[in-house]
């Protein structure tokens, strides 16, 4: 059974992070997967496309968008609702012993192209954190929801992140 | 680009066209930087060996959007990925760069998918599929499924 300093975190916001999509944003995330689809790249070819301008990759959301602070070259300023809810937990998941973590997965639902320029804003809860045994002993997954919306107020995507601490 | 694929043209069961891909040190470093994920589990040796992965590891959401590549490529500029998911269910290491530009002999992995469904559904036109990635000695390291929606024909 998880101690109740961690699963007091259950539920709770951890803020609203806003950022600007860029062009060249999206050209370097592309470059780093090695992927050459125009819609990316050339703003002749996007802007001819069904979208009318570059778009980015799905799945230009997680970290690009919404970063755990002290791994983030967001400032400060962009983020709307205080940081430490993060930090909290994972303090106190240390604390019980779960100090290392990983990226355990993805799920995604888009509902809205992302363009270049878009402002995308990520409010993310701490939907559920659940102890497992594991092979090399217990963790603690730690489920993360986050909805995407953009400078229209539209839904663009709904994530479901999943850390494992152990 | 490949010809534009319809949900007509596409058999439960069938295949998604497989993607290649080569993780080495320098793509981690081009994900870090255009991510923003500087976790230096994925390029700090030291601090790797300290958490018990041996040697630096490819970053999970690096391995996550080679598997979008396999879904935007397949579907088509008039297709669209409307669900997707995976796991980071087994490690993968980066090959080493043997000069500035090119990397070592090593593993290459490829990225895979299997049509799973078709359907209808409020006159859009859905294929589910089940998608993975297999490290060189053909292991699945990242299973996933993802729902994209096709043009039909008619």
């Amino acid at each position: 059974m998880l101690p109740e300093e961690i699963t007091k975190f259950i539920g709770q916001s951890i803020g609203v992070v806003a950022c600007e999509v860029e062009k060249g944003s999206i050209k370097r995330f592309a470059d780093a997967v090695d992927d050459p689809n125009p819609l990316y790249w050339d703003e002749k070819y996007a802007g001819k496309s069904r979208y009318g301008s570059i778009i980015a990759p799905p799945g230009f959301f997680g970290w690009p968008v919404n970063l755990p602070r002290g791994m983030t070259f967001q400032r400060p300023t962009d983020i709307s609702d205080p940081p430490e809810v993060t930090e909290n937990l994972r303090a106190a998941l240390a604390k019980a012993g779960f100090g290392r973590v990983v990226d355990g997965g993805i799920e995604y639902e888009f509902f809205q192209p992302v363009r270049a320029g878009d402002i995308l804003s990520a409010k993310s809860v701490i939907k559920d954190i659940i102890e497992r045994e594991g092979k090399t002993g217990k963790m603690a997954f730690v489920i993360i929801e986050t909805a995407y919306h953009n400078q229209k107020d539209e839904l663009v995507a709904k994530a479901r992140a999943t850390a494992i601490y152990r | 680009m490949a010809k534009q694929l319809y949900w007509e043209n596409v058999e439960v069961g069938g295949e998604v066209t497989p993607l290649s891909k080569v993780a080495t040190t320098r793509m981690l470093v081009k994900w870090a930087g255009a991510s923003g994920d500087f976790n230096p589990l994925h390029y700090d040796a030291a601090f790797a060996a300290i958490q018990g992965v041996g040697s630096p590891i490819v970053h999970g959401a690096l391995k996550r959007q080679w598997l979008v590549q396999l879904m935007t490529d397949w579907m088509g500029e008039q297709g669209t990925l409307k669900k997707f998911s995976c796991s980071y269910r087994a490690m993968d290491w980066p090959r080493k760069m043997a000069t500035t530009m090119t990397p070592e002999a090593g593993e290459t992995w490829q990225c895979k998918g299997k049509v799973t469904k078709k359907y209808v559904d409020d006159g859009q036109h859905y294929v589910d599929c089940d998608i993975w990635i297999e490290n060189g000695k053909g292991e699945v390291t990242t299973p996933g499924t993802a729902t994209v929606i096709l043009p039909g024909r008619s």
